[in-house]
């Protein structure tokens, strides 16, 4: 259909032309237009307090005492199920979040700009591994690390990102693919480039030696820092490809850790959804499936620009970590979401495919025709808050999301 | 009997087999255990198999 098809190349064509910078840093009431007291924004589509999973309740009650609405855990749950605070996916406020994805007031957040289409999107800082608030953690350790990167690591980047100006990130991406970086389950490779693109404004802005030293050493001891650079890149990436009459190509996959959405472009905000999946991975010693929690996080926005599980290719040992097989394996991933894609990326390359383009602009009419369901690779949560994260692996994102996409789409074009 | 034993059907029995196999991946593993080449190519019906999506697929270009 021709509609369709032209509208398609218009969404893809916009998504490549992107040029997406790294601004600054701001607490996410100053950058966050709407975000007030008492408002949590979360991952994933629209969900209330009864339907949350153990992570996010977990999550929501730490971010409730962390902001200082509630003196201790409980009280945090209490207010929370006594509907005294409002929650909102990320993606309603041009913001993303890994795993539980919270994002509060006070929050420090990244602030990336599309210099192309003059778009923004925000992601708060990546706490590192072990109990974060992103896991669902909450105790005094994770809200002690969040009021350091509040008080201290967020003005600290502020300084220097306004020392170096923006930072270019499709190129840091490029050099990141081609170092074995997916940038979903592997971003050791960009997040030393960051560092390397900080580090001496950080050396020159700071005034105290203590705090730089410890500033660089948050970024050199976290492999993941870079995700949260990469997921408001992807979505300041795909936002300007909403909204084109007949396209069927995905704008934002994420999950709730209880629903898996995607928007569409020809549909513009409407969510599809659907229960979300198990993922299927590897465990940490001590841990098997029965502690996991189903699929959660904003982060699959990586996948929707060829990122994460359709960049697997660039990335054999991600393949081993999330259990997905051989390298050769992992190329046989990146070749499947080629086949539900309406193009490739030539700025982002895999050199073990030949330098072929990242597969970009998920076609739903392809998902469902091929029955191939995009693939993510996403961290394993468990199902308890507070425990952390307790494994790695690759999910399928639900078909039903597609199928209602497809129904959708036909129905705004009057074709039954 | 002679000419069933010179049928197309006996000669390719008689020599070495390789096979490729389609959609169902669970012959796969029985042939690799028999030693015999086997390619496997991933295919499934259209839409699932599900005619009044692959109809409406179909009016949209698919």
């Amino acid at each position: 259909m021709k509609l369709i098809e032209d509208a398609n190349k218009e969404a893809l064509s916009r998504i490549l032309e992107a040029e997406p910078m790294l601004l600054d840093v701001v607490p996410a009431h100053e950058a966050i237009k709407g975000l007030k007291e008492r408002m949590i924004l979360h991952a994933g589509p629209p969900i209330k307090w009864d339907k949350m999973c153990g992570p996010m309740r977990g999550a929501v009650a730490g971010a409730i005492v962390f902001e200082g609405w509630a003196k201790d855990l409980a009280t945090a749950e209490k207010m929370a199920a006594g509907g005294e605070i409002e929650f909102h996916p990320n993606h309603h406020f041009n913001a993303v979040g890994p795993m539980t994805g919270m994002t509060t007031v006070s929050m420090p957040v990244f602030v990336v700009e599309n210099k192309r289409f003059k778009n923004r999107a925000y992601c708060a800082m990546n706490e590192g591994l072990g109990k974060v608030m992103r896991f669902g953690g909450n105790d005094e350790s994770v809200l002690n690390r969040l009021r350091w990167l509040r008080d201290v690591f967020g003005p600290e980047m502020a300084k220097a990102l306004k020392h170096t100006g923006p930072l270019e990130l499709k190129s840091i991406v490029a050099r990141g693919l081609a170092m074995g970086d997916e940038l979903h389950q592997r971003n050791v490779a960009c997040s030393s480039v960051f560092l390397r693109e900080i580090v001496a404004a950080v050396a020159n802005v700071s005034t105290d030696k203590k705090v730089t030293a410890d500033v660089l050493d948050f970024i050199a001891r976290n492999d993941q820092f870079f995700l949260n650079i990469a997921m408001p890149m992807a979505k300041t990436m795909t936002d300007p490809a909403k909204g084109i009459r007949g396209s069927t190509v995905v704008t934002a996959m994420c999950r709730n850790g209880t629903e898996f959405g995607i928007r569409v472009s020809g549909t513009g905000d409407q969510w599809f959804t659907a229960p979300v999946e198990m993922p299927e991975g590897l465990y940490f010693p001590g841990y098997s499936e029965k502690d996991a929690n189903p699929d959660m996080g904003d982060s699959a926005i990586v996948e929707t620009v060829g990122l994460g599980g359709f960049a697997m290719a660039a990335s054999p040992a991600v393949a081993g970590f999330v259990g997905a097989g051989s390298p050769s394996s992992a190329a046989n991933f990146t070749r499947a979401m080629g086949e539900i894609t309406v193009g490739q990326n030539s700025e982002w390359t895999i050199a073990a495919m030949d330098f072929a383009g990242v597969p970009t602009g998920i076609d739903v009419r392809l998902v469902v025709e091929t029955g191939m369901a995009p693939t993510i690779n996403t961290g394993i949560a468990h199902r308890e808050p507070g425990v952390g994260q307790v494994g790695a692996g690759v999910v399928k994102a639900p078909m039903a999301c597609f199928t209602q996409a497809v129904r959708a789409i036909a129905k705004d074009l009057g074709v039954s | 009997m002679s000419g069933q034993e010179n049928s197309p059907i006996q000669k390719l029995l008689s020599s070495e087999v390789k096979v490729v196999n389609v959609g169902l991946e669970g012959f796969v593993k029985d042939l690799q255990d028999c030693n015999v080449q086997v390619v496997h190519v991933e295919w499934s019906p259209p839409a699932g198999g599900d005619p009044e999506m692959a109809a409406l697929l179909a009016k949209l270009g698919v």
